[in-house]
């Protein structure tokens, strides 16, 4: 049940002046999983905004204490759905670094490789969801999901699965890259800019996207570094953080990227940040598409089954499409990890979401949500 | 100018109407079930069990190992051991399953029984048209709705198949090879 | 001239005919009556499929292609559909108003069609002020909009409506106002009067319709955008799709009153464009005199075609406004731009001496300048004064 908000003072004046309750509730038109709003308004401004989650709890960290850990692998694609080769890839990280398993250069490079597709299509699509919120009847929706499926064929013909990939393991990856696969994901990467053009020209310049989205859901860098928000929302408000630079994780130390930072925070510039990112991201492929070399894709000594790392704990992040993806893990010895918890970007990220909202209509909130870019499965596990 | 990006938004969208009506780029629809997808090497959807032979329940490569239930992390595969044994590819005798379901409405296409299998007998199909109104047991497959020939197995996967059979055999030829060049056992024992 | 252009005049006629003399007048008219009703009604069918065609296309996908060839026959499953739904009406909502919204919605919007001349000798009504009796009627269907929020005694639908009214009303003036430079040239509210005002032609047989001079161009642009956020169409469709308020005034609405509330919208967009045809596009008349030989009807309809396609353009492509920022649209640009409007096409009707070949451009560019630089400063003044524009630093 929803807690009553209680009316502010009245203070000896001569009228009522009782706030609207409105439960922008779980079945929503322009949501983005099953989330609930519970706002107070006055008149159209919020004066109070209460995000209540839990709708798509699914235990999964509880379900990782009792399978094995590689059995945990294909819960974590199931996490951020929209993203699954990166949650992968931290939880590979965190079980690396809690076994001390190398992984070889090739399986590093397919792992940025991959890495930054995901980024792409999780980008283009957040992007084109905003849009949506926005009532632009889904039309840059369906080209961001035209370049979407090009990205996904990759994914199928390489893991075998378009969304639910399961593809790293600890110390490498699953499988080898079929022939001729190389070819193709340069020629998506070849054309990824031309689409990125046409969107740009069919978005950027809009008035009537601006009018929306300029000033609208500020968030200062004070506020943002003292709740923990990070991805390219905290880059929108200015701060420069970027775990592919700090960590230097995988080969990105090899890489030659920039990491774009936005000026005022509001939502054009976390718009205008993910679509720099993803131009950043191209750079990052043609890099590691020209430069990957030859030789296993898996550590020799790793085990697929009964891995019983030794009692201790590991915390591996990497820069996720949403923000810091991390997973926390503490062995006792035995086949099944003792706690493993997950770090949610989305979560972390919706904390701020009242403070954006304050003193905004009703009709921004949707639209500052859409550009936190939450993934229910993520927020929720 | 004032309008000039929604004059550059409307131009864009007038440009993939046109552009529609001639250029396949632009109309990326395939029309199911009329035409469908080309078929991807490595896909994957449910496993099945791969059978040698024409036989399926005797030629099945399963032995019973119970390590895919074990790791499945849904825990959707249901193994009864059968307690008769039968020669494999290399002679040897085997265990055999006497229950091997799968639910396929818990199985979530991971592929890790496909990947510790030491006996390569379970692979992953790439059938998805599998609706039924029956809801419990029309999903529950037991051994012999998931045999399937290895003339199956390499028609879907085929490096993988050719790989698989490639292996089989050399393992065979060695083993022949080491038999022959035994000297026979004095009284004619083998 | 006759023959093809005046068939169903004739057919009119002969029909008629057949009833006794003194009640020939009351079958012509049912006749005319039910004739506009068919049209327009199959009208309706085809622009919900091609509409959805359409904005499909723009999208890069097909849009209904099973039903029918090319997936015409949608609005016959799309009907059934919608009458076999079950009629919910809340248990608290007051039950007249409830019922007679759709009704108060759709019966005004039929009326105004009686004043728009098809094509020649085409019209059902030929009034002296059909511009007055036309705008009239559509102000009165703007009524329903209320009931139906207030009826439906739910908080969101009442926010709904009355974002929808505020909208609604404050479009009417620069939807009136960009149409009395029109009246005011042609100096009648005759509609017919209006086209054969345009019914001259000047150098190269291209005919003199009001959209081809500076203050008819940005006449009709006024026009047409007053009638996007008339009709509670993209981007102007705040009170009807928004994703917070679930469907605004027609959340409580199911089955065929849905229906009605889509068929009356649908009809007054058909009513406007018919409107802005006749009033900038030179009615039923053809673009150049060599091409009059082709029915006038055909003209109409392909003018209300073109301006069918503008409008499910513009929704493929737009996003949403926001209430407060659409609001500030009409008031402080298009209303004091079409009052602007008016002293252009003075200034137009003053300089017409100078139809000369050689002063004609001039006249031309002078008038829409006249129209263009107040454009752009009241544009300026909307946006307000702009933050400089967004540099996007990269770390170091």
């Amino acid at each position: 049940m929803s807690a009553r908000f209680s009316p502010p003072e009245l203070a000896g004046t001569d009228f009522e002046h009782p706030l609207l309750e409105v439960s922008l509730g779980p079945h929503h038109p322009s949501t983005h999983g099953v989330f609930r709003m519970d706002a107070a308004l006055d008149g159209e401004t919020v004066v109070k905004l209460k995000p209540v989650f839990g709708y798509l709890h699914r235990n999964h960290e509880k379900i990782a204490e009792k399978c094995s850990y590689l059995g945990s692998m294909p819960f974590t694609d199931r996490l951020d759905y929209m993203c699954s080769l990166t949650n992968n890839w931290g939880y590979a990280l965190a079980v690396e670094k809690l076994t001390g398993l190398a992984v070889p250069e090739r399986a590093e490079y397919i792992r940025v490789i991959l890495g930054e597709l995901t980024r792409l299509i999780n980008h283009s699509a957040v992007v084109g969801f905003l849009l949506q919120d926005m009532g632009a009847m889904g039309t840059p929706l369906m080209y961001a999901f035209r370049e979407r499926e090009k990205i996904l064929d990759l994914f199928e013909s390489l893991t075998g699965a378009r969304m639910m990939c399961n593809y790293m393991r600890f110390g490498g990856c699953r499988c080898d890259l079929p022939p001729g696969w190389i070819g193709q994901a340069r020629g998506v990467a070849a054309k990824f800019p031309l689409f990125l053009d046409e969107f740009e020209a069919l978005l950027t310049g809009n008035e009537i996207l601006k009018a929306r989205t300029e000033g609208v859901g500020v968030l200062t860098p004070e506020l943002a570094v003292n709740a923990g928000v990070t991805g390219p929302m905290l880059r929108a408000s200015g701060v420069n953080y970027d775990i592919r630079k700090v960590d230097a994780y995988g080969v990105y130390g090899r890489m030659d990227f920039r990491v774009p930072l936005g000026e005022r925070g509001d939502v054009f510039d976390r718009y205008m940040i993910r679509i720099l990112e993803m131009r950043e991201s191209l750079k990052i492929l043609d890099q590691a598409l020209r430069d990957i070399p030859d030789g296993p894709i898996l550590n020799l000594n790793a085990k697929l089954r009964n891995l019983r790392p030794k009692p201790g704990e590991a915390y591996g992040r990497i820069e996720g499409p949403k923000g810091e993806l991390g997973f926390y893990l503490i062995s006792d010895g035995g086949p099944n990890p003792y706690r493993y918890r997950v770090r949610p970007p989305s979560l972390i990220n919706l904390t701020v979401l009242e403070d954006m909202c304050l003193g905004q209509t009703i009709a921004d909130a949707v639209v500052i949500l859409g550009s936190v870019d939450i993934v229910l499965g993520e927020v929720d596990r | 100018m004032n309008g000039a990006g929604i004059i550059k938004g409307l131009v864009e969208t007038a440009r993939n109407f046109a552009g529609s009506y001639h250029d396949r780029e632009r109309l990326t629809t395939v029309q199911y079930p009329e035409e469908t997808l080309p078929p991807v090497e490595n896909a994957r959807t449910l496993p099945f069990l791969v059978y040698d032979g024409g036989d399926a329940m005797a030629g099945l490569r399963c032995t019973a190992c119970m390590i895919c239930e074990k790791e499945c992390p849904p825990q959707c595969i249901y193994i009864i051991k059968d307690q008769a044994r039968k020669p494999d590819y290399m002679g040897k005798m085997q265990l055999q399953p006497k229950v091997f379901d799968i639910d396929m409405s818990v199985c979530m296409s991971c592929g890790i029984c496909v990947e510790v299998c030491p006996f390569d007998a379970i692979k992953m199909d790439q059938v998805f048209e599998l609706s039924t109104d029956d809801r419990f047991a029309g999903l529950l497959f037991d051994n012999e709705k998931l045999a399937r020939p290895n003339e199956y197995f390499r028609q879907l996967h085929k490096t993988e198949a050719s790989e698989v059979d490639a292996r089989r055999e050399e393992e065979k030829r060695k083993a022949a090879a080491k038999a022959a060049a035994k000297p026979p056992l004095p009284g004619g024992v083998k | 001239m006759s023959g093809a252009d005046q068939i169903f005049v004739w057919i009119g006629h002969e029909a008629a005919g057949w009833a006794p003399a003194p009640a020939q007048p009351l079958v012509s008219a049912i006749l005319a009556i039910a004739g506009i009703m068919a049209v327009f009604g199959a009208c309706f069918a085809l622009t919900t499929v091609a509409e959805r065609k359409i904005l499909g296309r723009m999208q890069n996908r097909f849009g209904p292609n099973r039903v029918g060839p090319y997936g015409l026959f949608q609005p016959l499953a799309d009907g059934v559909k919608m009458l076999t739904k079950e009629d919910i009406v809340p248990f608290s909502a007051d039950k007249t108003l409830h019922f007679l919204a759709p009704l108060v919605l759709t019966v005004p919007v039929w009326l105004a069609f009686a004043v728009l001349p098809f094509g020649r000798n085409m019209s059902a009504l030929d009034l002296d002020c059909g511009v007055l009796f036309f705008f009239a009627i559509g102000s009165a269907s703007e009524l329903a909009v209320f009931m139906a929020g207030w009826s439906s005694q739910n908080k969101y639908s009442l926010v709904g409506a009355m974002r929808a009214i505020a909208q609604m009303i404050s479009y009417e003036v620069p939807l009136v106002l960009s149409t009395v430079p029109v009246l005011m040239l042609a100096g009648s509210l005759s509609l017919n009067g209006i086209v054969a005002a345009q019914g001259s032609h000047t150098i190269g047989g291209l005919a003199r319709w009001n959209v081809f001079t500076p203050w008819g161009l940005a006449g009709l642009l006024l026009f047409l955008i007053a009638a996007t956020a008339e009709s509670n169409r993209s981007p102007f469709d705040l009170p009807e799709g928004e994703s917070e308020i679930i469907a605004g005034y027609l959340t409580e609405y199911s089955g065929f009153k849905y229906a009605l509330f889509f068929l009356g919208e649908y009809l007054g967009l058909f009513a406007v464009t018919g409107l802005a045809v006749t009033l900038f596009l030179g009615g039923w008349h053809a673009p150049f005199q060599w091409l009059e030989w082709a029915p006038s009807w055909l003209w109409f309809g392909a003018k209300f075609s073109v301006l069918i396609f503008l409008f499910i353009w513009a929704r493929a492509t737009l996003p949403r406004l926001r209430l407060d920022q659409l609001l500030n649209f009409s008031w402080r640009f298009l209303a004091p731009l079409s009052l602007i409007n008016l002293a252009v096409a003075a200034a137009w009707h003053w300089t017409g001496a100078w139809e000369s070949a050689a002063a004609a451009p001039v006249r031309w560019l002078l008038c829409a300048a006249l129209i263009a630089l107040p454009a752009h400063w009241l544009g300026r003044a909307l946006r307000g004064r702009l933050p400089p524009p967004r540099k996007y630093r990269y770390a170091e």
